[in-house]
């Protein structure tokens, strides 16, 4: 039996202008304990994807199955790690993993050995420090540790993460995809990943899906990464095979994927003074 | 000096910050700025009122300017000593008269009567306080959990949001006499625990300030942050608990804005009604010396103004503390 499949997923929204087919006949099948990276570009649906993997989303037609049990609603089962934290501001580091676990836990764990879960996943993600700093004390790459520590204390089958670094810095990316390496060395959860970066998928995927451009984006092609783990960037970079599948991404992307936006050439500011000198006109 | 006095001049809490005591004193422009401006504001306001107050004659003699008016503040508040002192003297004779009573015979019934003396100025203020209070607090409680669940469900919110904006402008004067006729036909009972008059400015003040708290909660609740409602989703939170940690938690400061603005006009509504009911409080004050027409009764009313503008302050003042006091984000700027 498949870990999880995606299957036949297609997803329509109801715009003002009718429908928009976001995704069509989407299929993945992903094994236990597997990194999985969805790249492709903005506006594809790969959130999409995410979302109804979540149970956020229903999909349109087609649907997902998580160890033989059809997904039709949000559950512990699948912890996500949003791309902007999503902490809740009026709790601590401590009391926001502690919501998430108590949740899952009330009932099978005594009040000792949840706090005890809740410190050990800080301890994983590097944040036994600030405990007891709100969101709005520590740094984006503290709140975005702290967000995969809540993700992680609920025991998910499944790791869910929406461009989980995208909105740190260079350094500091690095600096957690280093972390996330050893944690999933560790904990070998199947984990389902957004980027925009193509270093990023090669670095931490096995196996990276590629997505067609939207409208009815599609997945375009699977790009399997048979890197021995564990990965060490520093290592990597002067690696052949590494570079090779970096290439292979590039090219999926900017040649046959190439997305043909027209660069603005005029500021939105002038383009709005430009519209209303034809209102003007009209 | 004692040296705790001295740590706590020191570190006097100006503006949230603390600012030692005596560095705030060596900053001529920063003493100017947070004491000087608002007392020469109220200065010159002062002086304009005397100026404009000597130019209007009406038939209850001169518009008092700020001396008159200061000198029936003195004289309400002699007033005020006056009867106490009348009350606890009635109080002392009926006790030696009960006293003298028992000594001539051990069995029999004595009585204490309670005293029936005018109500006094400050009397009436603490009356008005009291009810305000009550009536904002009976329009809080209904008026969060309304507001809650419009917030939460576009179902509740579409049943229930035009019963909201048609009773939301109704004036306290069309309420009261239908407060007033339900309460004497349903507030029935031998030993009352409340004055059907404190009942009836009670009940008109909820009605008249639940609206704002609902329609600012209604808001706070439906406008909170997408991806904490997906945060809740994930984790399956019940219904409680996601009201309890993320719904209330995020919607307090719309909730806040919308609970001072009804104190606020829970303040207003109960001066018109009690001025309208006869009801006891500063209203029915204003009303009264209206009515007695002495040359004194205008300065009388103008220190009842006062007083219920600077009551309406300090409310506001008190809902600006407890709303810091609850508030998680103490970074943010509350005014």
């Amino acid at each position: 039996m498949n870990h999880l499949e995606i299957s036949q997923v297609a997803m329509e929204f109801e715009t003002p202008t009718g429908p928009f087919v976001a995704l069509d006949n989407v299929n993945l099948t992903i094994a236990k304990g597997e990194f999985v990276s969805l790249i492709g570009h903005s506006g594809c649906g790969k959130s999409t994807v995410l979302n109804i993997v979540a149970g956020l989303y229903q999909a349109t037609t087609g649907g997902v199955i998580l160890d033989g049990k059809e997904v039709n609603e949000p559950g512990p089962d699948r912890g996500v790690v949003f791309q902007n934290h999503s902490l809740l501001p009026w709790l601590t580091a401590y009391e926001n993993v502690e919501l998430a676990v108590k949740q899952v836990f009330t009932g099978k764990k005594s009040k000792a050995e949840m706090k005890e879960w809740i410190l050990h996943n800080l301890e994983l993600v590097h944040m036994s420090h600030a405990i007891d700093k709100r969101p709005s004390e520590i740094s984006g790459g503290m709140k975005q540790r702290v967000g995969i520590a809540r993700a992680l204390a609920m025991e998910p089958k499944v790791l869910l993460m929406d461009e989980p670094f995208g909105a740190l810095d260079a350094l500091t990316r690095a600096h957690m995809q280093d972390s996330l390496i050893e944690i999933q060395a560790r904990l070998k959860n199947t984990v389902i990943m957004i980027t925009h970066d193509v270093d990023e998928a090669v670095l931490l995927s096995d196996r990276i899906v590629m997505m067609t451009n939207g409208p009815s984006a599609t997945v375009g092609e699977i790009l399997p990464v048979d890197l021995p783990r564990p990965r060490d960037r520093v290592q990597l970079a002067g690696n052949k095979q590494y570079n090779e599948y970096r290439a292979e991404v590039l090219k999926f992307l900017y040649e046959r994927q190439r997305k043909i936006e027209p660069v603005p050439a005029i500021s939105s500011e002038k383009k709005k003074a430009k519209s209303d000198d034809e209102e003007i006109a009209a | 000096m004692n040296t705790q006095v001295v740590n706590i001049i020191n570190n006097l809490n100006i503006k949230g910050q603390t600012i030692k005591f005596f560095d705030f004193f060596k900053d001529p422009s920063k003493v100017f700025k947070t004491i000087g401006i608002p007392i020469l504001s109220i200065a010159m306001f002062l002086v304009i009122w005397n100026a404009v107050a000597s130019q209007i004659k009406t038939s209850l003699g001169q518009v008092p300017g700020p001396a008159h008016v200061y000198q029936q503040i003195i004289t309400l508040y002699g007033e005020h000593v006056e009867e106490r002192n009348k009350e606890t003297a009635f109080y002392e004779r009926q006790e030696k008269r009960n006293a003298k009573k028992l000594e001539k015979n051990p069995d029999a019934k004595v009585k204490i009567r309670p005293y029936t003396g005018k109500e006094t100025f400050f009397d009436q203020v603490i009356t008005s306080i009291v009810t305000v209070i009550t009536g904002f607090l009976l329009a809080s409680l209904i008026a969060i959990p309304i507001g809650i669940i419009c917030g939460l469900s576009t179902t509740l919110y579409s049943a229930l949001n035009p019963l909201i904006q048609t009773f939301k402008p109704i004036s306290p004067l069309a309420w009261l006499p239908i407060v007033t006729m339900i309460v004497s036909a349903v507030y029935i009972s031998d030993d009352p625990m409340f004055d059907k008059s404190f009942l009836n400015s009670a009940i008109t003040v909820m009605l008249c300030c639940m609206w704002p708290t609902i329609i600012n909660t209604t808001v706070g609740v439906s406008t909170i942050d997408k991806d904490l409602i997906n945060v809740s989703r994930v984790l399956r939170l019940g219904w409680m608990t996601n009201v309890i940690k993320i719904v209330l938690p995020s919607s307090i400061p719309m909730m806040f804005a919308g609970l001072r603005v009804s104190l606020g006009i829970g303040w207003m509504v109960l001066i018109a009604a009690e001025m309208l009911a006869q009801n006891p409080g500063l209203g029915k004050f204003v009303w009264d010396e209206f009515q007695n027409g002495s040359s004194n009764s205008l300065a009388r009313i103008m220190v009842a103004v006062v007083a219920i503008g600077l009551i309406g302050f300090l409310l506001d003042r008190v809902m600006l503390l407890l709303q810091k006091s609850v508030s998680w984000d103490k970074s943010a700027i509350i005014r």
